[in-house]
């Protein structure tokens, strides 16, 4: 049997000695049909709505590249993508056209590649007949039957390992007479990464097979990275418009269950199909599914996607911010900005009572220590106090200009060992909790230092040795 | 005549450059767990060909020319890092040749009296670790493998023999270029059973036994070779040659 399988699958992997698929309709004699080359986007744009009323020939050309880029602060890792970015490209086509697709593997690719768009029919998405060697390109045509949003992703053997590294995207066949307008359109897809190293462990981390079989990742993102939602280009709207999320999840295994702290899905498009589904917290996105989510923001403040399987957004970085501008709307929502409250976590896991801090690589001189600080702050401090270190008024301490910081040690021991109950800084009254973060010793003198000398404040370095001494055992 | 002076120099020692590899079996990726090929004793080239040694099997065989040769037998790319018929950056001398078709690579091999190592040869040979024939359960094997699959291609290749040498004596089995084989195309013998319709069971068996990291990598050079027909060239993709030994025992 097994052999059986696998006979079929090379032969499926084989382009040059497969028949091409058929598709159930044969294709309309060439001229037919006005033709248009497909607008490709990049995440979190989304291409412009089809304004056409006719079906078209669509041309699609898609180049696969592998290329070393972030994963998170520090880290890199080698991504194969469609397009040069993970997620792929966004393509967009209404329902009845004809698309002649254009796989394109790039010279200096170590390995072949393919596609699988499940909006296709016929055998395999696409993908035998798009089997492609470095440096070649592949064409095949097909017939785009269903609307919906559908996932695309290589199929190459190992299939689970070129979906682990970046191979998956998006494919909207909008229906004839298109979706219902809105104001802005977004394109969010999440996935898993696995790693030889641990979670935040810096350099260039390479693909563990062990832990893609366990299921077990070390990073679970939105749009390729940690932060690639709304991190540095954070996205705004207005308050009053209305949003659609184009929502995907490429896996390679886990099952979203996709929320967004602070609001309600109006109109749910589950699956990614025609069923709507009204005033919904949570969607399920499959992976390899997708989910079409509308929402009409009322209130100011920062929206926050998750994967409301908790642990993999405040640990491994399923976070995406989507921020609101506008007249507060007290009718709609009052009080204080409850919505980043969740936030008080960072990524680093929250001290077990007797297990023993981690250690990491000595710094030898002060410069180093606020190098590696730095990345620190953005792994664990950025979600609370700020890429500037403003805090949140009221709510989260500012770290620039803080007259609470009264000594080296002091900003010490909060990292260490925690804080909670009410504190004054610079008149402003706060009683929050801040967590023992388990950070070593070096990376914690690291991060200290680095809020030492960033924004304006004066100066300092601490040594591992200082911290050492502060901890609280 | 080359062959000749090849087989009475075989009767003594390896021919310079060849070292042989003995013998063994070997479990081809569509094989049952317990299913093996015996692969028979050859000789194997030491390092791949280097762009200098294919310029003297250019000069001495014009056809084989950029500017000269069939493109039914070699694609646009062939020989496109050169800058001229016999020309290339000096630095790449030593470097393996790259961006050559397989009949080529095959000519450049039957004008030495070699020819090209079989599929089964190559994996049989590329098994080996430096200090065994079998090092495939070696820990950091896959994981050296694995890594370099991962990489885009340098823009310029390094020397031969920059990586490791095996336990034959044999340089850069893996890290370095992927090579042509004889038989690149062959497993897709016993593909003609696939229905319409199959597209679940290619992706899903695509995982098939990869709790075995070799397999794995083994997976995605299979994958590779069934990417390429015999024209295509390509930036990372040389070759090294083969002998049979002389008492003519064939694999």
């Amino acid at each position: 049997m097994k052999r059986t399988i696998t006979a079929l699958l090379l032969s499926s992997l084989l382009a040059g000695c497969s028949s091409p698929p058929t598709p159930s309709a044969s294709p309309s004699p060439a001229g037919a049909l006005p033709e248009e080359v497909a607008v490709l986007t990049s995440a979190p744009e989304v291409p412009p709505p089809i304004t056409r009323k006719h079906s078209a020939k669509v041309s699609v050309k898609l180049e696969v590249s592998e290329v070393e880029s972030e994963l998170a602060p520090g880290v890199t890792y080698t991504f194969w993508t469609f397009g040069g970015e993970v997620p792929g490209k966004f393509i967009r086509i209404r329902e009845g056209d004809e698309v002649e697709f254009h796989l394109q593997n790039r010279p200096d690719s170590k390995m072949p590649h393919n596609i699988d768009l499940h909006a296709v029919t016929g055998p395999g998405g696409g993908a035998a007949a798009s089997f492609t060697a470095p440096g070649h390109e592949s064409v095949f045509s097909f017939k785009a039957l269903n609307p919906g949003l559908y996932v695309y992703h290589c199929a190459t053997a190992p299939v689970g390992m070129h979906i682990a590294n970046g191979m998956y995207g998006l494919i909207l066949v909008e229906p004839v007479g298109g979706l219902p307008k809105v104001d802005r359109e977004f394109y969010v897809m999440q996935s898993e990464f696995y790693t030889e190293g641990a979670h935040g462990e810096p350099g260039l981390q390479p693909f563990s097979m062990e832990k893609a079989l366990d299921e077990n990742p070390d990073y679970v993102v939105f749009n390729g990275k940690v932060d690639g939602f709304g991190g540095d280009q954070a996205q705004v709207v207005k308050v009053g418009e209305t949003v659609r999320l184009y929502v995907g999840n490429g896996g390679p295994n886990l099952v979203s269950s996709f929320h967004v702290i602070g609001e309600i899905f109006d109109t749910v498009y589950i699956e990614g199909g025609t069923t709507k589904n009204k005033h919904v917290q949570s969607t399920l996105v499959p992976a390899g599914g997708s989910a079409i989510v509308d929402f009409k923001v009322e209130a100011p403040g920062t929206l926050v996607l998750v994967d409301h399987s908790i642990f993999r957004a405040f640990n491994k970085g399923a976070l995406g911010k989507l921020k609101v501008e506008g007249p507060e709307n007290p009718l709609v929502y009052s009080g204080k900005q409850a919505d980043v409250v969740y936030m008080a976590e960072g990524s680093t896991i929250q001290r077990i009572p007797g297990s023993r801090a981690p250690v990491g690589k000595p710094t030898a001189n002060k410069e180093e220590r606020i190098a590696r600080g730095e990345i620190v702050y953005k792994r664990n401090c950025v979600a609370c106090h700020g890429q500037e270190g403003k805090g949140v008024p009221k709510v989260f301490p500012p770290l620039a200009g803080s007259d609470f910081l009264t000594s080296p040690e002091v900003a010490v021991s909060a990292v260490v060992n925690g804080l909670s109950g009410e504190i004054k800084v610079n008149g402003e009254t706060y009683n929050n909790v801040m967590p023992n973060l388990q950070l070593s010793d070096e990376d914690a003198a690291s991060v200290v230092t680095f809020v030492l000398n960033s924004w304006g404040n004066k100066g300092g370095d601490v040594s591992p040795k200082t911290i050492a001494r502060v901890r609280v055992k | 005549m080359l062959v000749l002076t090849a087989m009475l120099l075989l009767t003594l020692a390896p021919p310079p450059g060849m070292v042989k590899v003995s013998g063994g079996s070997y479990a081809p990726l569509y094989a049952r767990e317990d299913d093996r090929i015996a692969v028979g004793p050859f000789l194997l080239d030491r390092y791949a060909v280097t762009n200098e040694q294919f310029r003297e099997f250019v000069r001495a065989h014009p056809e084989w020319r950029r500017s000269k040769v069939k493109r039914v037998f070699a694609d646009v790319r062939y020989l496109g890092h050169w800058t001229g018929d016999l020309d290339f950056d000096p630095a790449l001398a030593k470097s393996p040749v790259t961006h050559v078709s397989w009949f080529a690579a095959r000519a450049y091999a039957r004008s030495l009296g070699k020819r090209l190592p079989t599929q089964a040869e190559w994996e049989l040979a590329g098994s080996a670790s430096e200090k065994r024939a079998d090092g495939t359960l070696e820990p950091g094997f896959s994981r050296r493998i694995l890594d370099w699959y991962a990489r885009p291609t340098r823009p310029a290749l390094p020397p031969v023999g920059s990586t490791y040498r095996n336990y034959y004596g044999v340089y850069d089995m893996h890290g370095l270029v992927w090579e042509w084989v004889d038989d690149f195309q062959t497993t897709m013998v016993g593909g003609e059973s696939r229905g319409g319709g199959d597209g679940d069971l290619f992706c899903g068996a695509a995982a098939a036994d990869a709790r075995d990291r070799s397999d794995y990598a083994r997976f995605m050079r299979y994958a590779f070779r069934s990417s390429l027909k015999a024209r295509y060239t390509l930036a990372n993709l040389g070759f090294r040659c083969a002998l049979d030994l002389p008492s003519g025992k064939k694999p």
